[in-house]
């Protein structure tokens, strides 16, 4: 009696097990939480409309520890079979590794221009490991009823800029911009990279300093450090302390008037702020100057090489490089735009203003993201230390070129 | 001559603790310190001896943010021993008060903090220091200190000591249930004794209790010393792995969590945190050694 029940049991197991396997599950790893909704609700329901049989789990961790997390999954062998992808070095070791498969023969990779694709390849461009899914535009987003009120006119240059601020500052009901140095980041993403490409020329700059043609020491590189200095002025109370959510909330709030952004804040502000927000591309020094713009390749997806679903995972990936992807993204994740050479028809108007700038400016990338911070110290690391440096006042803007300049010199040895 | 029979028993009774905490202690350590002796080179893990140690005390990058997580670690220590368990004495001393009422109470009071997770201690604190929404600045502003009010968290020279205190203010009820407890166990009529001869009320605690709760002293003492050198969590929670502003907070435990998980765009190096880990852990042994070694043994002990 009990042997037959067990092997009932194992019968059962046996059963279930073969109905599942037909039934591929996907997990995805990511450090995007803020779209967990959006993913479940949108994304995942329109792929698995499409193709019965796979099934698809988003499951995200904090964007901190996400590379901590993720490294440590993969090294255990317990991590998702599609892996978000980070830009550049991160996921270009997971390559080397052995974790990421190379996708050069997908088929789909052909909807990507070579820019698009070369924050997930080889030094080489020999091999490319992650489906490009979408990059984040930098700018500045301000409160249209504050600059109403304060009869502002929106700033393209630098002097206007500064001229706005001030007078935001004289009347004295909104804090002029949000952003805050105790999480350090701020400062040199929306800060240093936010406003440089306007000084190093965006691509002919970042270009130039891989190569070792110029240096962190020469003015164009110096100068955003000069004006960031100046910033320091226009923030908040207390804003040695101000975190990130805190700065966020401040401008959500309606209390402060600018906001240094991203574009991945505007999901977020179109559901807390009750005021219409508009945006401007950071101010050009001169009027009639080519504008550049940092239009950062921010998002792939790669394959895990110990999934056990690599065709179905590689549907998958071959539907995100898609245009229906592209546009189902776009839109439901409104400032993470899609890279694909398809163009995307985007419906929110503030999403749709920024891409807009794409076509009036040239477009870069973070200047310490590719090649730059493969050693120690770390560039990118560095560059947070410095930037929140010089908001504070605490050094000068000469001297914190020279104190990066020296710690790439120790180890990049096009600059030695 | 009889040969001793080996007692099996000790060995059967001995083993499962043995093995469990061989399994979850003993080699996982010699393994980190193993991992320290390695280095990755193409994707191939090779051996270089000591060479992880000699980078991270002689190579400027290196040692420069060891020896300043090592000093904070230390100023960590410092005001921990200066604020913490001197307040816990004295907390205990009152607490041991016979006439004090609702003694209870505060026992509990006090000790509540310490059973909070460090996520909760760091994110409420956070809060309260906060320059825009905290409490802090707005109950200065009431009794007119608004001027003393500083963004402590985000100051370099103000931060590592905020945090300190922060952590004081969570564990002091250690170091007075300790004492507390010490307190409670001296015989009544040693006081009464001292009390024929004259000795009463303050000189009563300086002369008879503190000579006598001397050894839970030196116990807090070193229980603060390797909690403090592990530290990790209040800092990370709070300042994040950067351990900002510009590292002044930055403390062995979070210098370790960084090389060892990479942060950002710098990449995990499990060979040189490993070697940070191997550094803690001597900090750690040599100053349990020179306590036990060198003050435990020559202290006093009284038979009650």
């Amino acid at each position: 009696m009990k042997r037959k029940v067990l092997s009932l049991a194992l019968m059962g197991t046996a059963l279930a097990t073969s109905a599942y396997a037909q039934e591929a599950t996907l997990t995805i790893e990511s450090w995007r939480n803020d779209d967990l909704a959006l993913w479940q609700e949108k994304i995942i329901p329109a792929f698995e409309a499409a193709n019965p049989g796979i099934k698809v789990v988003f499951s995200p961790s904090a964007p901190a520890e996400y590379n901590a997390v993720l490294n440590s999954k993969l090294e255990a062998g317990s991590a998702g079979d599609l892996i978000t992808c980070r830009p550049f070095d991160a996921s270009l070791a997971l390559y080397e590794a052995g974790h990421l498969t190379d996708l050069s023969d997908l088929e789909a990779m052909g909807n990507f221009s070579d820019v698009a694709k070369s924050a997930w390849q080889t030094d080489d461009a020999s091999a490319s490991f992650c489906v490009p899914m979408a990059s984040v535009i930098h700018g500045f987003i301000y409160n249209k009823d504050a600059f109403n009120e304060l009869g502002i006119e929106v700033p393209t240059t630098e002097a206007e800029f500064f001229a706005a601020l001030d007078k935001i500052k004289e009347d004295g009901t909104y804090i002029p911009m949000a952003m805050g140095t105790n999480d350090q980041w701020e400062a040199a993403t929306m800060g240093y990279n936010n406003i440089g490409p306007n000084y190093w020329k965006g691509e002919e700059g970042r270009l130039a300093l891989i190569k070792g043609e110029q240096k962190l020491t020469d003015p164009q590189w110096v100068a955003p450090y000069a004006t960031l200095a100046k910033w320091g002025a226009y923030l908040g109370d207390g804003f040695e302390a101000q975190t990130y959510p805190d700065s966020q909330n401040l401008f959500t709030l309606g209390r402060a008037a600018i906001y240094p952004a991203g574009s991945w804040e505007i999901a977020g502000f179109n559901t807390q702020a009750d005021f219409e927000m508009g945006a401007f591309k950071p101010p050009v020094q001169n009027a009639g100057d080519t504008c550049y713009i940092s239009d950062h390749t921010d998002i792939g997806i790669g394959l895990n090489t110990a999934s056990e679903n690599q065709e179905a995972a590689r549907t998958f990936l071959s539907w995100v490089a898609s245009p229906e992807f592209a546009s189902i993204f776009g839109n439901a994740v409104p400032g993470f735009f899609p890279l694909s050479n398809t163009p995307v028809e985007l419906e929110d108007p503030l999403a749709k203003e920024i891409v807009g700038w794409r076509d009036e400016c040239e477009s870069t990338i973070r200047s310490t993201y590719q090649i730059l911070s493969r050693g120690t110290p770390n560039l990118e690391n560095e560059t947070w230390g410095a930037s929140v440096a010089a908001i504070k006042g605490t050094e000068s803007p000469e001297a914190l070129g020279q104190q990066l300049q020296d710690g790439l010199a120790t180890w990049y040895a096009p600059h030695q | 001559m009889q040969t001793r029979r080996i007692r099996w028993h000790i060995v059967v009774f001995l083993a499962p603790a043995v093995l469990v905490y061989t399994a979850v202690m003993i080699f996982p350590l010699f393994n980190t310190l193993r991992l320290a002796l390695f280095t990755e080179v193409d994707q191939t893990r090779i051996y270089v001896g000591l060479q992880n140690f000699r980078t991270l005390f002689f190579d400027p990058i290196w040692s420069e943010q060891f020896w300043n997580a090592l000093g904070n670690n230390f100023w960590f220590f410092l005001i921990h021993m200066l604020v913490q368990n001197p307040i816990g004495i004295a907390l205990a001393a009152l607490l041991s008060h016979p006439r004090l009422r609702f003694a209870a109470l505060y026992r509990s009071a006090i000790f509540i903090p310490t059973i909070l997770s460090f996520v909760i201690v760091g994110f409420a604190w956070k809060l309260i220091l906060s320059p825009l929404w905290g409490i802090a600045p707005s109950m200065l502003d009431a009794v007119g200190l608004k001027s003393l009010f500083a963004p402590w968290l985000g100051k370099e020279e103000y931060a590592l000591t905020t945090l300190a205190l922060v952590s004081v203010w969570q564990f002091v009820g250690i170091p007075m249930m300790l004492i507390y407890a010490a307190l409670l166990s001296i015989p009544e009529e040693i006081l009464e004794a001292g009390e024929i001869d004259g000795i009463t009320g303050a000189s009563a605690f300086w002369k008879i209790k503190l000579p006598l709760i001397l050894p839970s002293i030196g116990i807090i003492s070193i229980l603060t010393f390797v909690g403090n050198f592990n530290a990790f969590d209040l800092i990370y929670v709070s300042q994040g792995a950067l351990a900002g502003p510009d590292f002044s907070t930055d403390i062995l435990g979070t210098f370790m969590y960084r090389t060892f998980f990479g942060f950002q765009l710098q990449l995990g190096d499990p060979h040189m945190g490993s070697a940070i880990a191997g550094a803690m852990f001597a900090i750690i042994l040599v100053g349990v050694c020179i306590y036990l070694f060198g003050i435990q043994t020559r202290m006093r002990r009284y038979q009650l």
